[in-house]
């Protein structure tokens, strides 16, 4: 069995590259690219959770391309942190996807191509132990993720676009000359042969290059202005597929690079707690201020990862176990938020606190999903957050940072506020007059296919919203008041709550399963501490 | 030295040009980037620092085949992207916020690419005027 799996490794690449080319040639509204994509998106899953079962008492399944010896070939790896990031990664992708064709975006031209390919990336990203190749990954995933950018940029917003490619370029460029001065003192890019070369100060700085591209990936304070405004302007639905994948991936990278070339030496893990700090206190400060839903969710994003890199600083063994478990909890809790914030957008045609209100008597389901994966990112028991902010902070306190400790905290009172701000704001406020007009004139760009700053006909958007109070009509009847905006029907499609009430959901069983999260992530950090057994696999010896 | 002097100056005039307005030099300034990144790989080369992996050889004639491997891939990968780029160049030139023309974005939308097109070469039309 094992050695089947380690022969297919490459399929976790090559298939969805291959189906996704395929696609592109398959008519747009044929149903075929909805039902490959989602059947691929499912496939790659199920794939995902083999290789996790497989990997789970330490193995290490290992492919050489090629069947060249090891050393030589490019590397196909996958241990239990690249299983259970694959795994995570895919329920993100599957859910997404599944939200874009609840919400018609599927239909756009080569959707289930691109995310197929994107997916196909984040494999090869997360399975390849050779940097070089790892550099191609990163563009295979950036290239889809433009024309995804473009496709579904509803807004008429190329600014932002642009500034997604030129960053993300700029980022790559810094990370292949990175990879280059590697080469240039060890002359060797595979990541096992390069186990333990941070000692040389020389390879040292070579890496600290890459890592510094891997960090404007990940969105890492100082450089983490892009993120808000790139995903802000995205479409939704994107803005959660990235979340999960693109930052995810360049963070789980950033803690190979330095559990297998550094081995979590002092000097360098002491710099990545400082940024990490800063960037988790800043990300959560600047929520704090923001006045529409998605800029804050991701301001808290970028908080998120300033958590996820303090685990990789410590570098112990509950610090490590800590991070991993935080980073695969908000990958679920930021996409669901994500796709909570879009279907708040895509129904009242803004994410602005002080446009939309009342959503608590309007949207139930909403509130449930939002109040979960809420709580969840605040930390609260009995939710994912609370097993992946607890075990960080013990971890913290463990190694003697008991600052550190501290700061994780009150950052995530700070986020607490910043939700709370939503809470009182979107759902619990009074009802907001305009909020029936607001969601009949989103409806109607919608239907016409029109940008988000069109201005529409006030009469059109009047007789919109009278034909919806009708059509939705609140199930017991106005209330007593008369007013028309007092009714409580609810606006949001069921197809648009579902996926985040999954992805909630989701977030709810890791929690109460926090004991076999952590003990994954246990198995994950363990083979990040002591690398010999990756080496080992990957040399062939 | 002539080839890290020629780096030096390709990095330096690759930054200077992607921190000017206008898309165009941004993409040029990037196009100038990569080949600075990619002189450098070439220059990463040296096949002093191991033998031949296979049936031994004398390796003292021969050029380092992994950079110039490497260096290949770089470029069709960079050549796709500023393709993309210069699509954004072209497309929905309205809201180029790299462009500055007049210092506002437009508060409507657009109703058609046709439309937008019509009106942005009409906007640089009177200007010129």
């Amino acid at each position: 069995m094992t050695n089947i799996v380690e022969l297919l490794l490459p399929l976790f690449v090559g298939a969805p590259l291959l189906l996704g080319g395929i696609l592109f040639v398959v008519p747009r509204h044929h149903p075929l690219q909805l039902i490959m994509g989602m059947g691929s998106l499912l496939a790659l899953l199920g794939g995902a959770i083999v290789l996790l079962i497989l990997t789970f008492d330490g193995t290490i399944l290992v492919h050489q391309i090629a069947l060249w010896p090891g050393g030589i070939s490019i590397p196909f790896v996958a241990d239990s942190f690249s299983s259970l990031i694959l795994v995570v990664a895919a329920i993100v992708s599957v859910i997404s996807f599944q939200y874009m064709i609840a919400s018609g975006e599927a239909q756009s031209p080569f959707i289930a191509s691109l995310v197929l390919i994107l997916a196909g990336g984040v494999g090869g990203a997360l399975l390849t132990a050779d940097l070089f190749n790892l550099f191609v990954f990163i563009e295979v995933m950036l290239l889809p993720s433009y024309g995804l950018l473009l496709f579904l940029s509803r807004r008429g917003d190329m600014a932002a676009s642009r500034l997604y490619v030129t960053v993300n370029l700029l980022a790559s460029t810094l990370f292949l000359a990175g990879v280059g001065l590697i080469y240039a003192v060890q002359g060797t890019v595979n990541l096992a042969a390069l186990a333990g070369a941070g000692d040389d100060p020389a390879t040292a700085i070579a890496t600290a290059v890459c890592l510094g591209a891997l960090a404007v990936k990940a969105a890492v304070f100082p450089v983490h202005g892009w993120l808000a405004r790139a995903y802000g302007s995205a479409s939704p639905a994107v803005a959660a597929l990235f979340s999960g994948l693109h930052t995810k991936v360049a963070v789980y990278i950033v803690y190979r690079i330095s559990s297998v070339v550094f081995e979590g030496d002092g000097a360098w893990m002491t710099a990545i707690m400082v940024v990490a700090a800063l960037t988790l206190a800043v990300g959560a400060f600047v929520a704090l201020g923001e006045s529409e839903i998605r800029p804050l969710m991701l301001f808290q994003m970028v908080s998120g990862i300033g958590f996820i890199l303090i685990g990789v600083a410590l570098f112990t063994p509950a610090g490590l176990t800590a991070g991993i478990v935080y980073m695969v909890h908000h990958m679920v809790v930021m996409a669901s938020l994500l796709l909570i914030a879009s279907a708040i957008e895509q129904t009242y045609g803004s994410g602005r606190l002080d446009r939309v209100a009342g959503l608590r008597t309007r949207e139930p389901l909403l509130t449930a999903a939002f109040v979960i994966s809420a709580l969840s990112l605040a930390g609260l028991p009995p939710f994912s957050g609370f097993v992946a902010k607890y075990a960080l902070v013990l971890a913290s306190a463990g190694a003697g940072q008991v600052l550190i400790a501290g700061l994780l905290i009150i950052v995530s009172l700070l986020s607490l506020m910043s939700l709370m701000r939503v809470w009182a704001d979107v759902f619990n406020g009074k009802r907001h007059k305009d909020v029936e007009l607001l969601a009949a004139e989103e409806r109607i760009r919608q239907r016409e296919g029109l940008f988000d700053g069109v201005v529409i006909d006030s009469d059109a958007a009047a007789a919109e919203a009278a034909r919806a109070l009708e059509q939705h009509g609140p199930p017991r009847g106005v209330l007593a008041s008369g007013d028309p905006h007092d009714h409580r029907g609810t606006r949001i499609p069921l197809r648009l709550v579902i996926p985040a009430l999954m992805l909630s959901g989701l977030s709810v069983g890791l929690g109460f399963g926090g004991e076999f999260l952590l003990q994954l992530a246990e198995h994950a950090s363990s083979a990040l501490i002591d690398t010999s057994d990756y080496v080992e696999a990957v040399m062939g010896r | 030295m002539s080839l890290a002097l020629s780096i030096g100056v390709l990095a330096a005039a690759g930054v200077f040009l992607v921190l000017q307005r206008g898309m165009i030099r941004i993409i040029l300034g990037f196009v100038l980037l990569t080949h600075a990144v990619n002189l450098l790989i070439i220059a990463a080369g040296g096949v002093s620092r191991r033998d031949a992996p296979f049936f031994g050889g004398d390796t003292s004639q021969a050029a380092d085949p992994l950079p110039q491997a490497f260096v290949l891939t770089a470029i069709v990968i960079a050549f796709a992207i500023t393709v993309v780029l210069a699509t954004f160049a072209v497309v929905g030139r309205r809201d180029d916020d790299t462009e500055d023309v007049n210092g506002s974005r437009s508060q409507n939308g657009v109703d058609g690419e046709l439309e937008a097109q019509l009106d942005s070469e009409h906007e640089s039309g009177g200007e010129r005027r």
